[in-house]
């Protein structure tokens, strides 16, 4: 039997989003189910031993959890500098080199490079750098610049720990909004700021006045963009101290890594990987607000 | 007097660059220059930019220790096939959500978006669960299908956009003469987009040639790594060999800096269909 021409038609669009539609329902959409409820068990990962349902437990555990507070501290440290870090940084050098007649490509380029460059390797990468007393740094710092008179280990104590992998972040993140904001500043008519320059506007004036206010929207799209990255800082911690010394530069998601599959307490680690959802949809969901269109986003 | 001052201020300002350019450039040099000094065990100091003794023995080593050729192939093969599939289905489901109307589609359109906010990392737990329930722990083809699961959503995203912008007098003109929609969508619409398909080829297959996540978390079988696992256990293992372990980062390296220096053009246009609408 032979389907008629309008069911057929009906029938195409699904067809079209099968494929893509089953991939993303059980590797997506079915473990965000499922992680909501083992948040709500003591989970067992042995067969033969059933899980126990425990209510609130998980969460409320969060909250006195030592540990958890140190590493959610590292992660909002993390994202309150190297976020306006990086924003500033690119905002700075995309001013710059837009306004730049000749080597636009060679500097865009050579701020971009980090950007492509796997995490795992630059994180490595870092971790040499920053050794001590005889890494790379601390060259400069003792015998190049002599701004220190000993060296630095950075990795080994708590309060410096986090230099190396905050660095990272700002270092490999830059090129990523310079891009953007370069694209941003190349839609604003030169019209705007001759005439504001005319009417004896300074530079400083023009970028407050004319040039920010018109490229706010993608100013908020990386602040966005990069809030979420940052809470979700991990590779750079995972290879660079492991949350050392003494657990001191846990972040969130390298303590959830470590209770998770080093301690195998999936139930604590999946209500904590909820906790943190929570605060991301909300970041995203403020974007929404401001950013009156949503198609914007995309 | 003016013309001085703005060659002082343009003076400053590519100054300005170059520092920063420096800043950028310095560690990668640090990098190569460590993989050249062959049998370093202990740290050279002070560093030295320019070894005198450099040669090829660290790349040669690391090209031919510790299975690391299998997981380059691994590797390869992961992305490669992660980014086929992503680049397919995705285009395919673009292609529905772009020109047809159907029942159900603002509310699957929707699912896509909201999932695709959620940090992937946080799905980690149930994913490992679905994994060894399926039985695709420690293999190769279970890492495709989550790859692709993870990066699907964004790309829908960014080829509906792609799709929504070209004109339709061709498609209509192609069902007049009787094209079957399937036809239109290989025929036309993917030759059309063809920008389009290669951003989103290309962010696909960096992000899965580097994932390090849930390869470290769902491949537990040496011959299965691949290169981010590899590398990152090779510093564990080989501890304060840097030059080798750099050697093979910089081999991993390859193939992405390939693809960037010769497809620059696309990372500006991908990147900024997302961010810039006038």
């Amino acid at each position: 039997m032979k389907m008629s021409m309008r069911t057929q038609k009906k029938l195409i669009p699904y067809l079209f989003i099968l494929p893509a539609f089953i991939l993303f329902c059980v590797f997506m959409v079915y473990p965000l189910i499922k992680g909501l409820q083992i948040s709500f068990y003591n989970w067992s990962v042995m067969p033969n031993n059933p899980s126990t349902f425990v209510g609130w437990d998980n969460y409320t555990r969060a909250f006195t959890d030592k540990i958890v507070g140190v590493a959610f501290k590292n992660t909002i440290t993390y994202v309150l500098i190297t976020v306006p870090g990086q924003m500033i940084l690119a905002m700075l050098l995309a001013v710059l080199i837009h306004s730049v007649t000749k080597g636009k490509v060679f500097f865009r380029t050579i701020y971009y490079i980090p950007v492509v460059t796997s995490w795992v390797i630059v994180s490595l990468l870092f971790r040499y750098l920053f050794q001590s007393p005889h890494g790379v740094i601390n060259y400069f710092l003792v015998d190049l610049f002599h701004l220190t008179k000993e060296a630095v280990p950075f990795l080994q104590q708590a309060n410096t720990a986090m230099i190396p992998i905050m660095g990272l972040g700002i270092w490999k993140g830059i090129g990523w909004s310079m891009i953007i904001y370069l694209a941003a500043l190349s839609t604003i008519p030169h019209e705007l700021s001759e005439a504001a320059a005319i009417d004896g506007a300074n530079a400083w004036q023009r970028f407050w006045k004319i040039t920010l206010p018109l490229v706010s929207p993608t100013v908020l799209f990386t602040l966005v963009m990069l809030l979420i990255g940052g809470f979700n800082v991990f590779i750079s911690v995972y290879l660079i101290t492991n949350g050392g010394p003494m657990q001191q530069t846990e972040v969130y998601l390298s303590y959830l890594y470590h209770q998770t599959f080093g301690y195998l307490d999936f139930g604590y680690g999946a209500a904590l990987s909820f906790m943190l959802a929570f605060l991301i949809v909300a970041a995203s969901g403020l974007q929404m607000k401001f950013l009156r269109r949503p198609q914007e986003l995309m | 007097m003016k013309v001085l001052l703005k060659l002082m201020k343009k003076s400053t300002i590519y100054a300005i660059l170059l520092v920063g350019g420096v800043i950028m450039v310095i560690p990668f040099l640090y990098m190569i220059s460590t993989a050249l000094v062959p049998n370093l065990y202990v740290i050279q100091y002070p560093p030295q930019l320019f070894p005198q003794n450099a040669s090829l023995d660290n790349f040669i080593k690391a090209w031919q220790a510790n299975n690391f050729q299998a997981y380059f192939i691994n590797s390869a093969f992961v992305a490669v096939t992660a980014t086929l599939i992503t680049v397919v289905f995705s285009a395919m489901a673009a292609y529905a959500f772009a020109r047809f109307t159907f029942k159900g589609k603002e509310v699957i359109f929707f699912t896509f978006l909201v999932v695709m906010m959620v940090p992937t990392t946080i799905l980690i737990i149930p994913q490992f669960l679905l994994m060894k329930f399926l039985g695709l722990r420690n293999s190769l083809p279970g890492l495709v299908l989550i790859y692709s699961a993870t990066s699907i959503s964004m790309s829908i995203f960014l080829l509906r956009g792609f799709f929504e912008q070209l004109p339709k007098e061709l498609e209509e003109a192609a069902l007049l003469d009787g094209a079957g929609y399937f036809t239109i969508f290989t025929q036309i619409m993917l030759p059309l987009s063809a920008p389009g398909i290669a951003t989103v080829s290309i962010f696909s297959f960096m992000a899965f040639w580097d994932e390090f996540i849930m390869a470290l978390t769902f491949i537990d079988d040496p011959a299965k790594r691949t290169l981010p696992i590899a590398i990152a256990l090779f510093q564990g293992q080989h501890g304060t060999q840097w030059g080798l372990v750099f050697a093979a980062s910089l081999i991993a390296l390859i193939p992405i800096f390939l693809i960037f220096f010769s497809l620059q053009k696309h990372f500006v246009g991908g990147l900024t269909t997302g961010a810039v609408k006038g």
